[in-house]
């Protein structure tokens, strides 16, 4: 007979400790299945918070899926809901979505950055089942969750290049995306007019918001995802030989501040920086709408949100009052969209934060792809387990820096109180820790 | 011997098709390299589509995913620049998915393509009997001891790729190096090609930066003798820590 570690889990826990989460009401309808299930998801994140091993999110729906493979669909299906993802933007876009859909009621969301299937489950474990949820999916995951939850809405931001070692072809997630719409009839895609590959994955669903949110970085859409011939681009967008074009949207970003939204135009400000953050704002308004949420209500819910998991937050970088703006670039079109947001700001100095631990990537070969020579003229400090990579980079870019054993160290050599610090995903992670103590 | 007058061209050749992994960095490493000696460089990006021209002094191969690869591959073989190039002096840097289209042929999507026949090589999924299951992907760091009448110190790099490579019976050429660690070809414990002025390889990085030895050897033999560059000292730095990080010496 099978064994099953997560029952065993359960079974081995003190008898009060089970009893005591069993007592939470689960709605009626889930089977005992799921509800033992979802006993051991809040057992297990609790213990994982306490041991300090994180949020707890992953181990907790890691083992709940083990007691019960089907239940992310019956807590998932039953209510309504939008999943978002994108190679860049997906945690924010769900925040801002999170922050509309709360001008109706209570909302799930797996706010933590947990976003495969574990992570999705755990925020749909809490009650009340019936809230609307606004999830974050990874790429190569979303098939896989929308089965299980059928959304009613999809939001598709963009596909570009990301952690290189891992192979994951940019136009296979385009294809996953495109035959996932085909068996999603009653969901509704909110999909991005300015990245070919997410146009056309989207033009396979049944019914689509065109929302023009913008694209930094064109390098990973050269090429036609339909017929695979070049793809031709001029101001007003791309189209392909074989008839492929950007779809008109209806939702366009036409301004720093400014939107044309159903045939109107509209202002928007936000807290958070930069053009790419109103695209992303864009997107999550245009999903917003799909639920009933009007678009002034969903903007005015945005405009406090100033930071996203660290992201756009100063914090104090170790002694003598040095503080720093925190950044995330986690790959070559990451970094183009910090390139614009740090443009747009007085130009303070620069701390570069570069890791190629798993989760960043193997192969930091990809910041030969990123633009560095627009650093110029500003103060560059360089930092992190790959800093020797980063200085060659910046040395054949003709940028002068200098490196440093840590963050705090950059932070203390340079010419500023407060500095911007870019990081990638790993090194941004570890960064946030350490100024959270 | 010098064979441009003045300025030595840099083809970067269909960077939207073969630029996936950093490899158009080798051009930036290139160009500077030079300038940093007082010497002019041009770098000429060769859109994809468009044809290669005959006139440059370096061309430069990258890696890139499978159906780029081919249309690559198409692309480049309407006419037969590269060769003539090279028959006059020019030289070539091929690094993964581009080392595989100079060679014979290669696989992409269960089938195998005609390459540019620069080099005798070919590649295919496995070089196994049929029964026995393909190997894995190549994917991790690399260390390649180059030929000893390179006269170049230890090659670093990162490797990324499916499929398996062969010099065939017969062929020119000798290997650039012996894998230290990692894949490289294959089988064979070898990794590359360097056959006249064609070089190829597996290693990205982008290898040029890595490698600065490597680059000057191509200059050289293009531009003929170079003034003496020093580093740069962020070069050195980056070797002594992948040598360190690779516990290789």
């Amino acid at each position: 007979m099978r064994t099953d570690p997560g029952v065993a889990f359960a079974a081995h826990c003190p008898r009060g400790t089970v009893e005591s989460a069993m007592t939470t009401s689960f709605p009626r309808r889930f089977t005992t299945r799921t509800q033992a299930a979802l006993a051991v998801e809040r057992l297990a994140a609790e213990a994982s918070r306490r041991l300090g091993r994180g949020s707890g999110e992953m181990i907790g729906g890691k083992l709940a899926l083990r007691v019960a493979p089907g239940m992310l669909a019956e807590v998932g299906s039953q209510r309504r809901s939008a999943c978002v993802s994108a190679t860049n933007g997906k945690t924010t876009t769900t925040r801002l979505l999170a922050r509309a859909l709360g001008t109706l009621g209570p909302v799930a969301s797996n706010s933590g950055g947990a976003n495969m299937a574990a992570g999705v489950l755990a925020a749909l474990s809490k009650p009340p089942f019936d809230a609307v949820a606004a999830l974050e999916v990874d790429e190569i995951w979303l098939p896989k969750v929308a089965r299980e939850i059928t959304p009613q809405v999809v939001l598709l931001l963009n596909i570009s290049r990301d952690q290189l070692d891992r192979s994951n072809e940019t136009r296979r997630i385009a294809a996953m995306w495109r035959e996932l719409g085909g068996e999603l009839p009653d969901t509704t895609v909110v999909a991005n007019v300015d990245d070919p590959l997410v146009a056309w994955a989207a033009a396979g669903w049944h019914r689509q918001v065109w929302v023009s949110a913008g694209q930094n970085w064109t390098a990973d859409a050269m090429v036609c995802p339909q017929c695979a011939r070049l793809l031709h681009r001029n101001d007003n967008g791309w189209w392909s030989e074989c008839g492929l074009a950007r779809p008109e949207p209806i939702v366009a970003v036409t301004g720093p501040r400014e939107l044309r939204w159903y045939g109107r135009t509209i202002e928007a400000h936000l807290d958070l920086p930069g053009r790419v953050n109103l695209g992303n704002a864009a997107m999550a308004a245009a999903a917003a709408r799909e639920f009933g949420v009007e678009v002034d209500a969903a903007l005015a819910a945005m405009t406090g949100l100033g930071d996203v998991q660290g992201r756009y937050q100063e914090v104090v970088l170790g002694e003598r009052g040095r503080r720093g703006r925190l950044l995330l670039a986690k790959n070559p079109a990451g970094w183009v969209e910090m390139m614009e947001l740090l443009a747009d700001a007085p130009p303070r100095p620069v701390v570069i934060d570069f890791n190629s631990q798993t989760a960043d990537g193997r192969d930091p070969s990809w910041i030969w792809d990123v633009p560095f020579e627009r650093l110029g003229g500003r103060q560059v400090l360089v930092t992190g387990e790959r800093k020797e990579d980063m200085s060659v980079r910046l040395a054949y870019a003709e940028v002068p820096h200098s490196v440093h054993a840590s963050a705090e160290d950059a932070a203390l050599a340079a010419n500023e109180k407060v500095v911007d610090v870019v990081a990638n995903y790993t090194a941004f992670r570890d960064l946030l820790v350490r100024c959270s103590r | 011997m010098s064979r441009g007058p003045s300025t030595t061209r840099i083809a970067l050749i269909y960077p939207e098709l073969l630029g996936t992994y950093g490899d158009g960095g080798n051009a930036i490493v290139l160009a500077r390299r030079l300038r940093w000696r007082g010497l002019r460089a041009e770098i000429v990006n060769v859109a994809a589509g468009s044809p290669v021209p005959e006139d440059c002094d370096i061309y430069l191969l990258g890696g890139g995913e499978d159906a780029p690869q081919v249309l690559a591959a198409d692309g480049i073989r309407q006419n037969r620049a590269i060769a003539r190039a090279v028959s006059g002096g020019a030289a070539v840097l091929a690094v993964c998915a581009g080392y595989q289209v100079i060679g014979e042929s290669f696989p992409s999507g269960g089938e195998i393509h005609p390459g540019l026949h620069l080099v005798g090589i070919e590649t295919r999924r496995s070089f196994a009997p049929p029964e026995t299951p393909p190997p894995g992907r190549a994917v991790g760091d690399i260390v390649v001891e180059p030929d000893p009448r390179l006269g170049l110190p230890t090659l670093y790099g990162y490797e990324n790729h499916a499929g398996r490579t062969r010099r065939l019976p017969g062929a020119g050429g000798v290997p650039l190096g012996t894998v230290q660690r990692g894949i490289g070809d294959g089988d064979g414990g070898t990794d590359g090609i360097i056959d006249g002025r064609v070089v190829g390889t597996y290693l990205h990085g982008p290898v040029l930066a890595q490698n600065p030895a490597l680059a000057d050897l191509l200059l050289s033999w293009v531009h003929g003798a170079l003034p003496p560059l020093d580093g740069p000292p962020e070069t050195v730095a980056l070797r002594e820590a992948r040598r360190r990080a690779l516990a290789v010496s």
